[in-house]
């Protein structure tokens, strides 16, 4: 059985709009940093399907960079996270606006 | 200096150290103006320690030059009568390309008078010094000044390129800047010396310009070079010679004190008397004849507008000569007397018979030496008071005194044998001989007689009649009293030499000055007298009497009382309101000028600078409400960036 590349594309979309509606609704930031994954891995998937579509690899090459990227981000922000957290002792976004005029 | 040792031991003969091989006194020449200066340095450091000893050790360097200078002058007149110019290069100054300037002297004949009246003058003066500025708290600092108010004067005399006598030229105008501020508390006597300061400025601008046209038409400043090939070079009549005598004619207004720029020298009685007779008498004021004299053969090519010179310098001796006879303060009289008698100078340098203006110059600084040294005797008597109307009957109280200053007020007045009788006249036979002069011999006559007439009536009030002085306001009386020896003995020095000085040059065809000057000046005076010489000088003699018995008559009575200042005397006596008018003319422009300056400057130039500021600032305030700190908002906005950028992506594939 051979599913229509149309529906990866389906739910790539559909993940990707979870992502952001995450991003811009939610005020947690472990739950933002989620979802920015969930858009990474949205565009992950897109990369994949088109890469089958056309039948070549570098789609599914590019995949692995953003991986790679993706992990290096995690390092970082939740670093980042912890280290807010230990100074606001807060998880919420909105309480990090120092840089507000 | 071993040869100043030996004279002074008497061991070797005297001819002998002057005809030394390499140890002739113009080889040592350049001590004469190194040796006050480095003693003025010394006591400028060393001067607190010293205390009262910095008199002496300011007195001796002035005396080492003193001999010197006297040595030099020996040493030229050993030499046969063409062979009395020397120049000596101590080093190196500015090697430039075209442009070579030595620190080197020129000692010949001309310099040689000056030396001495500059060293001896102003020994006398510095002698003076320790009894008046006795108790002074600046009493060494005082002694570093004058020994560097001689020095410059030394350096300014003795150099021998236009460069190297306007670094003379400067620091005389430094010094007088120094001494006349000397009391510097007083807030107008530092005005006063801003005032000479920034004078003498507007002339030296004239003197530097004149440089750059002698360096651009010689290719070189030194005297040597370019006096004697001035002929040749610039022609008789040219433009560029009308240009450098006019703009070296301005540098000596302002030096010497002439219409236009003669007002600082009156304020310049701020100094304590014996600076104002520094100034007047050996250093500063004689500068501008001196330089005169010695640019002669560029003069001699424009006769016609030392004609000119002459014309100010009259007009100067009569503006100032009717000034002097309105004045109160005893030092104000003698300092317009001054400006009036360098008008004389002038006459006799400009109309071209500069053994005349020189002449007048070495007598008249004998006398206004001694004047002012008496001046300040009277009023280190008079508890520093300076108007006349407040004194009278000083003579019993301070004979030597009053009878050394009326031996200077007789030279001034020119009444004969005194040394200003022969100096005055020889000066007005130049005017006499001089086709076109004679309303300047004229003129010059009158002045001599304002100058009897002037110079008694200060004697008059001093000297004679009742007591007129009132207590002060505390209620303290002075009481007169003859002043120490080392002030009386240098009133006597100058009295005698007031006296005897026109043995100088009795005669000015066979004189000694006339001969010995004859090397260093170019005569271009006329030689047609228009009325006999011995009707002149009666008639000059007589106008003097005239003064000196008007002044009898009007102020000679045992109690006289001051003139209303109305009319011409009240115009006279505020000095015919020239500094009124400069006031008006140039300071208060000027003062506008810098006040509307300072408002662009505020407004405009500022303005910009803090309105560029002030934009930025406004434009933040604005844009600034775009950075709400909320992350949320910042995604929201990079979303809105991708959907466009997604949606052009789109268009631009669906070919809208």
């Amino acid at each position: 059985m051979v599913v229509p590349a149309g529906y990866y594309l389906l739910l790539a979309a559909a993940l990707f709009s979870i992502g952001v509606v995450g991003v811009l609704m939610r005020r947690n930031i472990i739950v933002m940093f989620m979802c920015i994954e969930l858009m990474l891995n949205s565009v992950n998937l897109t990369l994949v399907t088109f890469s089958r579509i056309n039948g070549n690899l570098e789609g599914q090459v590019l995949s692995f960079f953003v991986m790679v990227v993706a992990a290096a981000e995690v390092t970082v922000g939740l670093a980042l996270i912890v280290n807010l957290f230990r100074l606001k002792a807060s998880t919420d976004a909105d309480d990090v606006d120092s840089l507000r005029s | 200096m071993s040869a100043v040792l030996a004279a002074s031991e008497g061991v070797v003969p005297l001819t002998r150290i002057l005809t030394a091989p390499g140890g002739s006194p113009v080889d040592l020449a350049w001590l004469i103006p190194v040796v006050p200066a480095v003693s003025a340095g010394l006591l400028l450091l060393f001067g607190k320690r010293l205390g009262r000893l910095a008199a002496a050790v300011a007195i001796t360097a002035m005396g080492y030059s003193a001999v010197a200078s006297t040595l030099v002058f020996a040493f030229l007149g050993s030499q046969p009568e063409g062979g009395r110019t020397f120049v000596r290069t101590v080093g190196t100054w500015i090697s430039a390309g075209p442009l070579q300037v030595d620190w080197s002297l020129l000692v010949d004949p001309l310099a040689s008078v000056m030396l001495l009246l500059v060293t001896w003058v102003g020994l006398l003066i510095h002698i003076y010094s320790i009894g008046y500025m006795h108790g002074d708290e600046r009493y060494p600092r005082f002694f570093a000044y004058m020994n560097l108010f001689a020095a410059s004067m030394l350096i300014l005399v003795l150099g021998s390129s236009f460069l190297t006598l306007f670094v003379g030229w400067e620091l005389v105008g430094l010094c007088s800047y120094l001494l006349v501020g000397f009391w510097f508390e007083n807030r107008d006597y530092a005005t006063a010396a801003k005032k000479a300061f920034i004078v003498n400025r507007i002339g030296d601008v004239g003197f530097m310009i004149a440089m750059f046209l002698v360096f651009f038409a010689f290719g070189s400043l030194d005297f040597a070079q370019v006096l004697p090939e001035a002929a040749t070079v610039l022609g008789a009549g040219s433009v560029t010679a009308v240009a450098i005598c006019l703009l070296l004619f301005v540098g000596a207004t302002g030096k010497s004190a002439q219409i236009p720029l003669y007002v600082w020298l009156p304020d310049a009685m701020a100094g304590p008397t014996p600076v104002s007779a520094l100034i007047h008498a050996a250093t500063m004021v004689t500068a501008g004849v001196y330089l005169l004299a010695r640019t002669s053969p560029l003069w001699a090519l424009v006769p016609e507008w030392g004609l000119l010179v002459a014309w100010i310098g009259v007009i100067t001796a009569l503006v100032t000569a009717l000034i002097a006879c309105a004045q109160r303060d005893l030092k104000k009289i003698l300092a317009y007397s001054t400006i009036s008698q360098l008008g004389y100078m002038f006459i006799g340098v400009g109309l071209g018979d500069q053994v005349a203006g020189i002449f007048h110059l070495l007598t008249h600084g004998f006398f206004k030496a001694l004047l002012f040294l008496a001046a300040g005797s009277v009023m280190h008597a008079m508890a520093n008071r300076t108007d006349v109307w407040g004194m009278g009957g000083l003579l019993r109280a301070m004979p030597i005194t009053a009878i050394t200053a009326l031996v200077g007020v007789l030279a001034i007045a020119g009444v004969p044998p005194l040394s200003g009788f022969w100096s005055k006249e020889e000066v007005l036979a130049a005017a006499a001989d001089t086709p076109g002069a004679q309303p300047i011999w004229l003129l010059g006559a009158i002045v001599a007689g304002l100058t009897a007439f002037y110079m008694a009536r200060w004697f008059y009030l001093i000297f004679l009649g009742l007591p007129r002085w009132e207590a002060d306001a505390d209620g303290s009386v002075p009481h007169p009293h003859e002043s120490p020896p080392s002030m009386t003995l240098p009133l006597v020095v100058l009295a005698v030499l007031s006296a005897l000085g026109g043995l100088l040059n009795i005669n000015p065809e066979t004189g000694f000055l006339h001969g010995w000057l004859e090397p260093s000046v170019q005569r271009y005076a006329g030689e047609t007298p228009f009325l006999a010489e011995a009707m002149a000088i009666v008639l000059v003699v007589a106008l003097s009497v005239v003064g000196l018995v008007v002044a009898l008559l009007a102020y000679g009575r045992r109690w006289t009382r001051p003139a209303p200042s109305m009319g011409a005397a009240g115009a006279a006596q505020r000095a015919f309101y020239v500094d009124r008018f400069y006031e008006t003319v140039v300071m208060v422009p000027g003062w506008l000028l810098a006040k509307g300056l300072a408002t662009f400057d505020r407004l405009g130039i500022d303005g910009l600078v803090n309105g560029s500021g002030r934009a930025t600032q406004r434009l933040a305030s604005v844009t600034r409400r775009l950075q709400t700190g909320f992350v949320r908002s910042y995604v929201l906005a990079v979303l809105g960036g991708a959907v466009l950028v997604g949606a052009m992506f789109f268009g631009a594939g669906v070919g809208w």
